[in-house]
């Protein structure tokens, strides 16, 4: 008998605008033991089908308005709030995806981890504090914490962002639920970091037979440790069916869409120059910023980038890779002199660029562009499409009054947006959308050289690959040079030449995309790439059953 | 050449509008300033009775045809007093404000931009001068100084300003790290195109909200210092000053105390009430349908 | 901590210095001395008065054995009040004015975090509007319209309770405390509302209620630290608007504390008293604004150990 089966879900909400099915007859069923994966994009009502269960919707715009959700028999869409806060403590628990925000800042994890023992509303389960705690720190140990006596009374945000999902593992499962929820708890953790997280939660799946509904948007993540898989699209599934089935052997157009989005393997553009000459050289570059926290003479300087030289020639397309923290972000700035850079230098077609003043620096200025991370934040919301993509033209006097209005035509064909778009603010378009309005700007001014930072990373999987594409044929038209940063290996692998590997400012490894993958030669690299996950559930059950 | 067929946007302040104008008690507030505004304007030419015409016989009387407001102890039509009153208090609330606008934009725009050792300087400045009492200094000023109307603005606006600073400063700074202000400066833009056409236009949101919410409380203070005798001085009177003659009459001739209270108060509602609805509406969380 | 707190005293005494500093010589710089509004004083008293309050040392020697004497918590004689001492009248009229402040505190407090609080745990509907337009109107009506008015109702209409004088007669520290203190509780519903609205709505609250915790035991223990934060940032000021705003009350309601000495002394010109009570209740702000720095500081679990540390 499954422990959970959901019948008919229908959850709408109900706004202003109109009503919006954010879940429109949904229907599976969950065993113990059994790890059910639930994949879509941003919009799909996945998180949404999962929060109904446990009541943790906001109620005005929300509204249950069909279908049953039996755990055990018993239909949680009906229960009284009594009988949820019982399941809440007792049968369902959640992890959620951000543990920074997800956790009390101003309570220690120790109080947080008890509570749900010492507040239990059934008279006979509550704990003292005393076993409460003892429970807690063997928890702890478990999932990983070192330590766990002393970090019992620790806070939040003395953990790091790893750590605290552990923390936030343990408190799922300290009353020991029968099934456990998975909202994308590892989407903002590093890749090396999700891989253990992974490995964590079927481990403690296995020692505990539990049920495990996991929510993602990345087929990959799902792919190691997923017995059944849902796949779901503006509220409606479109597949289910065992892992291998639906990876290998899949009829659905959606299914099919999302797996053919994921990157694979590399690109191959036929019509690209490439030289010989070096367009970009870096050398011995430092970065450091003031260490406001910093006590003692070691951390009076946060070194961002730790003298890293490298040369990137015309016409290639080099992919620097890191996890949080490896300084990639701040090379690139420093590179385009948007960092202010400690040592070292940075030279453009033979020209040293450090030390210049911004007036001297003006001229270079169009021949090299960024495109940034957030399409949200990387446009003026004050601005229309036209006022922003003229800016670059009409400041560096590309165009005049009379001829700007045919180049912007040819802007927006190049990036594919219609025409009629011109008039219109950022807030009015798409992620995707604004990505492309973004790469626009960063063309207008025929750039040489374009740094991009992350440009897809903020992006839907499907819409990923489309901005992927227009970047690779804009690289090919145009003949730009491209350093690409990313954290994403299966990406830089699609569409890189060679790699950068950096790590807390500086490089570790470097060399041809291909020749990385084949033969890694620093531990670094080789976990990093050890810990992508591939969307191949046979290969990644096996590493996942190694580590 | 074909004309291109172009969908017009919609603006942030024109989403900022359509919500604003479906919040009732904002209009309403709205309505009341303009109201306020255009009879403050007007009050010379439509004032019932001269502001100094006494008519001693008469006395204080209680409203009513020719009086609608009554009148004071020495005959004088409480509606033209309240109108006049109303020109002094409104007068004193934008020009302060003004004043604070002024000052606390330009050092908090220039302490959120430089950022660094200049910020830091700035704003100390700004935390030491927050810690002081500036109303006791408010009346030290008004009492050594003489109750020069000139320097009411001045001194109330030197108040006012340090909130000002602060809340442009956060908002600059915020903006400062913004990527569409990075891809300003990768462009080459200089520092002051970006400043004026980056950072200000979205800066002005939370500058409006916050103007709009300091009127009251500089009418406030006026109003305060006025009753206690250290503000505007006779002749020419402000509500706050209508207010402590009400209040020595009180029981006698409780009209003289209600209506210029009535109108401070409905003046303060109606600017609080719209300054709400502007902040609500310009926040870009909440959604304009 | 300790450390810190020192730090943060010694960060107040230039302050300080400043204020006694400006005061002084803004004092001193009003046109005509603190005799000359007297009628009819014959010229020798004056300058006979004058030499007795040393008016005729040059301004430097005055300022600085002014400060001596501050330094030593001398405030000086006043010079209207003959044959009293500054730091006498400061005395007497400060318990009453101390009790008043914090009386009024009281009801801002209470009457306004219990209305925020709970107007944010249902907003939109009755048990917010309420509430809410409740503390728009207090804060539109100023202290001297609703002293007057609470004046007018319940002591001459209804004759329920006394409208004048601090302690002589049951019930005379209600009204005066309602009044001062509705303006800040207006303000401090509005600012726990916003601040228990803004935590409502983060994720850790939504962690708190997927663990099955009861509702009040969310809005304690979780909700409350966060949505008080803007509550506790306004205890400074609020402390500085309670002093002065005791200036109108003790008028109003003729209490012989601290403000209403305050304001005879500015018109009275009585440099010392003046120059006294500035310096005092500015002492009072400045240390009642490190107290409540401190506290946000305490609060917040971060920062605490950021002091810790740097220790």
């Amino acid at each position: 008998m499954a422990i959970l089966e959901v019948d008919g879900l229908k959850v709408y909400f109900h706004t202003r605008n109109g009503v919006v099915k954010a879940v429109d007859d949904v229907s599976f069923s969950v065993d113990s033991g059994e790890t059910l994966a639930i994949v879509g994009e941003s919009g799909s009502g996945k998180s949404v089908t999962c929060y109904s269960l446990l009541d943790l919707l906001p109620k005005p715009p929300a509204k249950i308005e069909g279908g049953t959700a039996l755990f055990n028999g018993k239909d949680l869409l009906t229960c009284t709030a009594d009988e949820m806060r019982h399941h809440r403590c007792n049968d369902i628990a959640v992890i959620f995806q951000d543990p920074m925000t997800s956790l009390n800042p101003f309570l220690t994890i120790g109080e947080q981890l008890i509570e749900p023992l010492i507040y239990h509303p059934d008279k006979s389960k509550i704990e003292t504090r005393s076993r409460a705690k003892e429970k807690a720190v063997k928890l702890l140990d478990e999932v990983g914490i070192i330590d766990p006596h002393t970090r019992f009374n620790c806070y939040p945000h003395e953990f790091s962002g790893g750590m605290r999902q552990r923390v936030m593992i343990a408190m799922a499962l300290i009353t020991e639920p029968k099934l456990l929820i998975c909202d994308e708890p590892t989407t903002a953790l590093d890749v090396t970091i999700q891989a253990q997280i992974l490995e964590l939660i079927k481990k403690l799946q296995e020692t505990r037979n539990v049920a495990v509904i996991f929510i993602s948007h990345d087929l990959g993540v799902v792919a190691g440790i997923a017995d059944k898989i849902i796949v779901m699209c503006e509220g409606t599934i479109r597949e289910t069916g065992d892992t291998d089935a639906v990876f290998y052997h899949s009829s659905n157009d959606y299914t099919k869409k999302l797996l053919d989005a994921i990157p694979e393997g590399a690109k191959v553009l036929p019509n690209r120059v490439t030289s010989n000459e070096p367009l970009v050289e870096v050398s011995n570059l430092k970065t450091f910023f003031k260490n406001e926290s910093g006590k003692n003479d070691d951390d009076r300087y946060i070194k961002a980038v730790n003298n890293v030289s490298l040369t990137i020639p015309r016409g290639e397309i080099l992919g620097l890779v890191g996890e949080s923290g490896s300084g990639k972000s701040t090379l690139g700035r420093s590179i385009l002199q948007l960092a202010p850079t400690t040592q070292g230098s940075v030279k453009f077609e033979g020209k040293t660029l450090t030390g210049l003043s911004s007036s001297e620096l003006f001229p270079w200025r169009r021949k090299m562009q960024m495109i940034f991370q957030d399409p949200y934040a990387s446009l003026n919301p004050r601005m229309t499409v036209f006022e922003t993509l003229s800016e670059p033209l009409l400041y560096h006097k590309l165009a005049t009054k009379k001829t700007i209005a045919s180049q912007i035509k040819q802007l927006m064909d190049d990036v594919g947006l219609s025409q009629g778009q011109l008039k219109k603010y950022p807030h009015e378009f798409s992620g995707g959308q604004r990505q492309r309005i973004a790469i626009g700007r960063a063309i207008a001014t025929k750039p040489e050289f374009i740094i991009a930072d992350e440009p897809v990373s903020a992006l839907d999987v499907t819409i990923q690959a489309q901005i992927l594409d227009l970047i690779l044929d804009l690289v090919e038209r145009h003949n730009l040079t491209m350093m690409f940063i990313s954290h994403d290996l299966s990406v830089v692998r699609y569409i890189c030449d060679r790699v950068v590997i950096m790590q807390h400012g500086v490089v570790v490894e470097e060399g041809d995309t291909e020749m990385l993958w084949a033969n890694p030669q620093q531990l670094y690299t080789k976990d990093l790439l050890a810990a992508i996950p591939l969307a191949d559930p046979i290969s990644e059950r096996s590493r996942i059953a190694e580590a | 050449m074909n004309s291109i067929e172009t969908d017009k946007g919609s603006s942030l302040w024109k989403d900022a509008w359509i919500k604003l104008s479906k919040n009732r008690l904002a209009l309403v507030g709205l309505g009341l300033l303009v109201i306020l505004i255009v009879t403050s304007l007007l009050t010379p030419l439509i004032a019932p009775y001269g502001y100094e015409a006494q008519n001693l016989d008469m006395g204080a009387t209680a409203p009513s045809l020719q009086h609608w407001l009554g009148t004071d102890i020495f005959g004088r039509d409480m509606l033209t007093r309240i109108m006049y009153g109303g020109r002094v208090s409104l007068m004193v609330g934008f020009i302060a404000t003004a004043v604070a606008l002024v000052i606390g934009i330009l050092w908090g725009a220039t302490a959120g931009f430089f950022g660094g050792r200049l910020d830091a300087i700035m704003m100390r400045i700004v935390d030491v001068l927050y810690a002081l009492p500036f109303m006791i200094f408010i009346i030290l000023l008004m009492v050594v100084f003489g109750r020069n109307i000139l320097l009411l603005f001045f001194a109330i606006g030197a108040v006012e300003w340090l909130t000002m600073a602060r809340i442009v400063r956060s908002q600059v700074m915020a903006l400062r790290n913004q990527e569409f202000v990075e891809a300003a400066s990768s462009l080459g833009l200089s520092q002051w195109t970006i400043i004026r056409r980056h950072i200000i236009p979205n800066t002005l949101g939370p500058v409006i909200v916050y103007t709009t919410l300091t009127i009251p409380s500089v009418m406030l203070l006026e109003a305060f210092l006025s009753f206690l005798g250290l503000g505007i001085q006779p002749p020419q009177s402000s509500w706050g000053l209508l207010i402590n003659y009400g209040v020595e009459t009180m029981e006698e001739y409780p009209w003289l105390l209600i209506f210029p209270g009535l109108a401070l108060s409905l003046t303060l509602f109606a600017l609080n009430f719209l300054g709400d609805g502007l902040r609500d509406a310009l926040d870009p969380r909440t959604s304009k349908d | 901590m300790y450390r810190f707190a020192l730090g943060r005293l010694a960060q107040a005494i230039p302050v300080l210095l400043i204020v006694i500093t400006v005061t002084f010589f803004l004092i001193h710089s009003a046109p005509g001395g603190p005799f000359s509004a007297d009628k009819a004083v014959p010229p020798e008293v004056i300058q006979a008065l004058e030499e007795q309050y040393n008016l005729n040392q040059p301004i430097w020697q005055q300022y600085l054995s002014y400060l001596g004497d501050v330094i030593q918590g001398d405030f000086g004689p006043s010079f209207k009040y003959s044959g009293r001492n500054v730091n006498e009248l400061i005395a007497a009229g400060l318990p009453i004015t101390a009790e008043l402040a914090f009386y009024a505190m009281l009801v801002a407090l209470s009457v306004g975090i219990f209305a925020g609080v709970g107007a944010a745990m249902r907003p939109n509907t009755a048990q917010d509007y309420i509430p809410m337009t409740g503390a728009m109107i207090g804060i539109c009506m100023p202290s001297f319209l609703l002293g007057p008015l609470l004046v007018l109702v319940f002591g001459i209409y209804l004759d329920w309770l006394p409208v004048s004088g601090w302690g002589d007669i049951p019930g005379d520290k209600i009204l005066p405390s309602i009044t001062l203190g509705t303006g800040y509780a207006a303000y401090i519903a509005r600012l726990s509302r916003g601040g228990m609205l803004e935590v409502l709505s983060q994720d850790y609250i939504r962690t708190a209620r997927a663990k099955g915790l009861r509702e009040p035991i969310i809005i304690i223990k979780h909700a409350l630290r966060g949505g008080l934060i803007p509550v506790v940032a306004f205890l400074g000021p609020a402390f500085a608007g309670l002093l002065s705003g005791s200036f109108v009350v003790e008028t109003i309601f003729q209490i012989p504390g601290l403000g209403r000495f305050y304001v005879q002394a500015a018109f009275n010109r009585d440099y010392t008293l003046i120059l006294g009570m500035t310096i005092f209740l500015s002492t009072l702000i400045i240390l009642f604004n490190l107290l409540s720095d401190m506290l946000a500081i305490w609060l917040n679990p971060k920062l605490r150990q950021e002091i810790k540390g740097a220790n």
